[in-house]
């Protein structure tokens, strides 16, 4: 039996146009907020942070009755420094707490080696209607960098925290921040009759506030996002002869059948353009690369070998797709040009390499390396051919990349069930996001939400 | 033809045809012959319910009763293939197996298997379903070997989405690696 749950997306603008939020027709959000509690990710820091920037983020001002309903600066610190790039102040370490620019003694900031400062401030204006507004300084030259005041819903709290990480990350660094996009996964659960049901959900970059928008009592797997992120691609056990890849639209939870023929019908991802959907299929006798022009339905054989070809990644030209094949006798990565042709060998290190995920500049190859030690996750630095192991879990798969290149999600195996864990691609910090239930894998981190 | 006569005679009895109870004679007098006329009793005894037996025919030169899929004693009754860690040529024990239900689906050529295709949890799960298929399609080579029809097999390979067993351990992989054969509607 299969549901679509509705989620109105919100539609994110640019840094520029911050002050102008499409407000989200918010359809069930309030009362999975409730839900969400109980089954939301939660992230626990396994590897701390060597040579990352010291940063004080001080909890924001809240003139209102109670606590604050949302604490932004936890918020903010948390996005920062599972970057690996930061290293934020644990709130017992703050020696002051300055509720504004003219609060701020300088001096007390350098001597423990702080380079920049984070205030804000947290008003309710009546109505739900807030206004959030943060300043960031720089601690050494005793000046205001940047500063922005937001008119927020409280429903958009946790996301205007994820805008302000984003522009104090890229300020700092240079590096567009990828705080506000979001993360796509299959969650198993054990219903009440002892069978599994299986959901495709979408949570933020942090895990909050899982939403989700397809919901089976038969497998799902292989989620991917359109470059716009407006749609999921996916396969689905539902139609119990065949399985089916689905295109389903995310703010509607319309969707369309792609294909259902006889044998397999896997691993569709999408093409940088968003025009064309490379899929598995092997009605032909044995599993190929195709790709489907998905306005006209035009449907090209891309590989033709009678041995497994699947997985297949796109580079961010969408003039080639990197794949896993065993021609070789066992999995190995192989590049094609998107107009078909010889395939070349791409990984020669070890028995076991599949699962392509490429970095959006090119660069780098994030694959499942397997070898006597069991599966983890290591990077191609495609440059220098050099191969970095990552992970060290044993059955760690599916890496996805962050859309600023910056970090790779991926799904671990613990102790009874499946967790998602992130490590930066500088390997520097490691983090582990575990549901608390259902049995998680196949996350798919989503491009930018623009 | 000697299956046939077993069961049915086996279906007579079970039946338990009445039409065999005897009355009793009653005295004929010799001036008039009476003609006899068996009537049959009915118990008075409140009979035990006893649940149908179930029927099953068997084609004519068939190995099998159509319904020994469901015998619990019948060698059909092993569905379940086994594999070794990343292979998918049918193992030497379990060949005869696959025999069994290749000469079953050659006897009732409008019953239909499907296949399903499994690996363990090693690797990635795209590729797991591509070689849970890749098990399953050596299973239908066998069976199109003996005779049975293409249209009579499907498949469909589920990879590591449905393991049979949970842990993390050999014993848990080695159940995982299979193919079943599941017959519908029969």
């Amino acid at each position: 039996m299969i549901q679509s749950t509705l989620a109105k997306r919100e539609h994110r603008k640019t840094v520029n146009n911050i002050m102008r939020f499409i407000k989200p027709l918010v359809f069930l959000m309030l009362i999975s907020h409730a839900l969400a509690a109980s089954a939301v990710l939660r992230i626990e820091v396994t590897q701390g942070i060597k040579g990352a920037l010291p940063i004080a983020i001080i909890p924001f001002s809240w003139d209102g009755a109670g606590a604050a309903p949302e604490d932004l600066a936890h918020i903010i610190s948390s996005d920062l420094s599972r970057s690996g790039k930061f290293d934020p102040v644990a709130p017992n370490d703050l020696v002051e707490r300055p509720q504004s620019g003219a609060d701020i003694q300088f001096a007390n900031w350098k001597s423990s080696g702080v380079e920049n400062l984070v205030v804000g401030k947290l008003k309710l204006m009546g109505s739900g209607v807030y206004v959030a507004q943060f300043q960031l300084f720089d601690v050494y030259k005793e000046q205001q960098i940047v500063g922005y005041s937001f008119p927020v819903q409280i429903t958009q709290l946790r996301e205007i925290a994820h805008d302000i990480s984003d522009i104090i990350f890229e300020k700092i660094t240079g590096l567009r921040g990828a705080f506000n996009s979001q993360i796509a996964y299959v969650s198993a659960i054990k219903g009440v009759d002892g069978n599994r049901d299986y959901v495709l959900q979408i949570s933020d970059s942090d895990g909050f506030d899982p939403q989700t928008i397809l919901s089976s009592d038969r497998p799902l797997m292989s989620p991917s996002w359109s470059p716009d992120a407006q749609q999921i691609s996916y396969v689905s056990f539902e139609k119990r002869r065949t399985s089916a890849i689905y295109v389903q639209v995310v703010a509607t939870g319309k969707r369309r059948l792609i294909s259902s023929v006889q044998g397999i019908n896997g691993a569709p991802t999408w093409s940088p353009d968003g025009h064309r959907l490379a899929l598995t299929l092997s009605h032909k006798g044995n599993p190929d690369i195709y790709v489907l022009e998905v306005a006209s339905g035009r449907l090209t054989q891309l590989t033709r070998n009678r041995n497994i070809d699947t997985e297949p990644a796109w580079n961010p030209s969408g003039n080639s797709l990197i794949f896993t094949s065993d021609r070789s006798g066992s999995p190995q990565l192989y590049e094609i040009s998107s107009s078909g042709g010889r395939a070349q060998r791409l990984t020669f290190e070890g028995g076991y390499n599949a699962s392509a995920a490429i970095s959006p500049d090119g660069k780098s190859i994030a694959m499942v390396h397997g070898d006597q030690r069991g599966y983890r996750i290591a990077v191609l630095d495609r440059n220098s051919s050099q191969l970095r192991i990552l992970t060290d879990g044993r059955l760690d798969e599916s890496p996805s990349f962050a859309p600023n290149g910056s970090m790779i999600i991926y799904a671990a195996s613990g102790n009874q069930r499946g967790v998602l864990g992130a490590v930066s691609t500088d390997g520097r910090m490691k983090q582990r996001l575990s549901l608390s239930e259902g049995d998680v894998r196949e996350p798919a981190w989503s491009p930018f939400l623009k | 033809m000697k299956t046939l006569v077993r069961a049915m005679v086996v279906s007579l009895s079970i039946a338990g045809l009445t039409s065999c109870a005897t009355t009793d004679e009653t005295p004929i007098e010799e001036s008039t012959p009476k003609e006899v006329v068996e009537t049959p009793v009915e118990q008075t005894v409140a009979a035990p319910v006893v649940e149908e037996a179930s029927t099953s025919g068997i084609a004519a030169g068939a190995t099998y009763a159509r319904n020994a899929i469901n015998d619990p004693v019948s060698p059909l009754n092993q569905k379940i293939i086994y594999f070794e860690f990343d292979q998918s040529s049918v193992l030497p024990e379990y060949v005869e197996v696959v025999n069994n239900h290749a000469r079953y689906l050659f006897d009732y050529t409008d019953i239909k298997v499907r296949l399903e295709g499994h690996a363990d949890e090693r690797g990635t799960r795209e590729y797991n379903i591509a070689l849970g298929e890749r098990r399953a399609v050596a299973v239908r080579q066998l069976l199109l070997l003996q005779g049975v029809s293409a249209n009579q097999i499907n498949i469909i390979s589920y990879g590591e989405e449905l393991p049979a067993a949970l842990a993390h351990d050999e014993e848990s992989w080695g159940l995982n690696r299979r193919v079943e054969l599941v017959y519908e509607g029969q």
